[in-house]
């Protein structure tokens, strides 16, 4: 059974809330969770926690053959699949339309905005490629599962390693991590994804990380995905509520200046991890 | 304090026995006596009152189970002919007939939206059966401060929050309440309704009840005053 939607008080509320730019949570409107990321023993699992929204990611590879007309070009799929562990909301068998934005929104950020080098996942042309399967789990759904879905699995990629490969001729030696250090995946940018709400009254600001009850009470939601560089790789835009460019280009500015805290961030954490990770034995 | 697990069987014998939450009594017949044994049903901490006439289950659970009598917070979902049905965050919906208010005729009939909050009792809880609520005291017939919950804001918590909120001697709603003046319902259904004169109080209030629940922080006293002190109220 799906739980009903909010009642009239929690709604009054929070309108009521929003427009004195106060949230329930004690955040400003454009304030998000600060992300939490939680390395786990394999390279390549990685759980992200935004409050307590939580996904968790997971990154294999894999040698198989290529498709004949990219016979050069690796391949990524990304498996999500929110199950009702996340929240009651969803319901297993039955993709619900939030699931669906989810899952595209995932492909168009992390795969079709080519993060990751497809042609260096090239073995033997024609012959051997690598798989990479990036698995997202949906742990707890507390709000913005999309945003904090995007940054696990972008930073699992880059936590994960592939084993050393050799090429000898038609040969291909698989070298163990205890013969030969793993290699990063080449990943040419690190794109991030920011949601932003919307509601029916106009006078009220927009809120950056939207929780679940301001996702649910929501007009219309704004996701913006870009890397550190300035570059847009994707906007989208739910529900119906008119925007001018002056507001879009407002929230993009905003994200540019969040893409560039959350790239430090990252960075930091996973340099903080590889310190104290022994990987190479020799 | 000691550990049960479903299946275990826990030492209560009492002439007046009161089973709580995650307890079954179940008889079997040995050369024609009665035998009855009390089950555990859910995981969890066993306690029992002074006296042991009283015994109950405590577990860090957030899916309620009805229990006649247990006050609740729902959410009217539909209205059904006479009466209405109301989310109370069980697995079943419950329902609320439109004549279990005080002073309610025939005619004069409380009219409850879709999407209100109601404070009510359960008055039937069977495993077999939809639950059914009521918004008037059994011996009073008096409203006793149930029904329809107007403004404010509903606040989800886990079930042995709820438990310890009710008790006069937990600290936090003394606390609070020395800060500024409000207004609390408390369901056991994990839902618990505040209100106050200001947006920002109402919202000081949510944050240092969830501050307060174990996922949220656990805080104890010290740890909300000084939760308080950032809040600027």
């Amino acid at each position: 059974m799906r739980p009903p939607s909010p009642s009239i008080p929690e709604k009054e509320f929070l309108f009521s809330a929003l427009k004195e730019s106060q949230r329930l949570d004690g955040r400003l409107p454009l304030e998000m969770r600060t992300p939490v990321l939680t390395f786990g023993p394999d390279l390549g699992w990685v759980e992200c926690a935004f409050g307590k929204t939580r996904v968790l990611a997971q990154v294999e590879g894999k040698m198989v053959k290529p498709q004949p007309e990219r016979p050069f070009e690796g391949s990524i799929t990304i498996h999500s699949e929110i199950s009702p562990m996340a929240s009651s909301d969803y319901e297993p068998g039955r993709p619900s339309d939030e699931e669906v934005t989810i899952t595209r929104m995932l492909d168009k950020v992390l795969k079709r905005s080519d993060a990751v080098d497809k042609e260096s996942l090239c073995i033997l042309a024609g012959q051997r490629v690598w798989h990479i399967r990036l698995t997202l789990l949906f742990l707890a759904d507390a709000g913005n599962l999309l945003d904090c879905a995007c940054l696990a699995g972008i930073v699992a990629l880059k936590h994960f390693r592939r084993p050393d490969v050799e090429v000898i001729g038609d040969e291909v030696t698989v070298h163990l991590p205890t013969e030969r250090a793993p290699v990063p995946l080449a990943i040419h940018h690190t794109p991030f994804c920011f949601t932003f709400a919307f509601f029916p009254d106009a006078t009220t600001p927009p809120v950056l990380d939207p929780s679940q009850l301001e996702q649910r009470l929501s007009a219309g939601l704004v996701s913006i995905a870009l890397n550190a560089q300035k570059e847009i790789c994707v906007l989208q835009k739910l529900g119906g509520v008119p925007l001018g460019t002056d507001d879009i280009l407002r929230l993009v500015e905003v994200s540019v200046g969040k893409a560039k805290e959350m790239n430090i961030l990252v960075e930091t954490k996973l340099r903080e991890d590889w310190a104290g990770r022994k990987v190479e034995v020799r | 304090m000691s550990v049960v697990l479903p299946g275990d069987h826990v030492p209560a014998q009492h002439v007046n026995l009161k089973l709580g939450p995650g307890l079954l009594q179940v008889s079997n017949v040995v050369d024609n006596k009665t035998e009855s044994n009390v089950m555990v049903t859910r995981a969890g901490i066993i306690n029992h009152s002074t006296n042991r006439s009283k015994w109950w289950v405590e577990s860090k659970s957030r899916r309620y189970v009805p229990a006649p009598q247990e006050l609740v917070i729902g959410v009217v979902t539909q209205k059904v002919g006479e009466g209405y049905r109301v989310d109370i965050g069980s697995a079943h919906p419950a329902s609320l007939d439109g004549l279990a208010f005080e002073g309610a005729t025939k005619r004069n009939k409380p009219n409850l939206k879709v999407g209100s909050l109601v404070y009510a009792r359960v008055s039937l809880a069977h495993k077999d059966m939809e639950p059914e609520l009521e918004c008037f005291d059994a011996q009073s017939r008096k409203s006793e401060g149930f029904g329809e919950l107007k403004g404010g804001f509903m606040v989800r918590c886990s079930l042995s929050l709820c438990r310890e909120l009710l008790d006069p001697k937990h600290f936090l709603l003394p606390l609070l309440g020395r800060r500024f003046p409000l207004e609390v319902a408390v369901g056991l259904n994990g839902r618990v309704w505040v209100n106050a004169k200001d947006i920002k109080h109402t919202i000081a209030l949510v944050r240092c009840i969830e501050a307060t629940d174990l996922d949220g922080g656990g805080l104890d006293a010290e740890g909300i005053q000084q939760l308080l002190n950032t809040l600027d109220i």
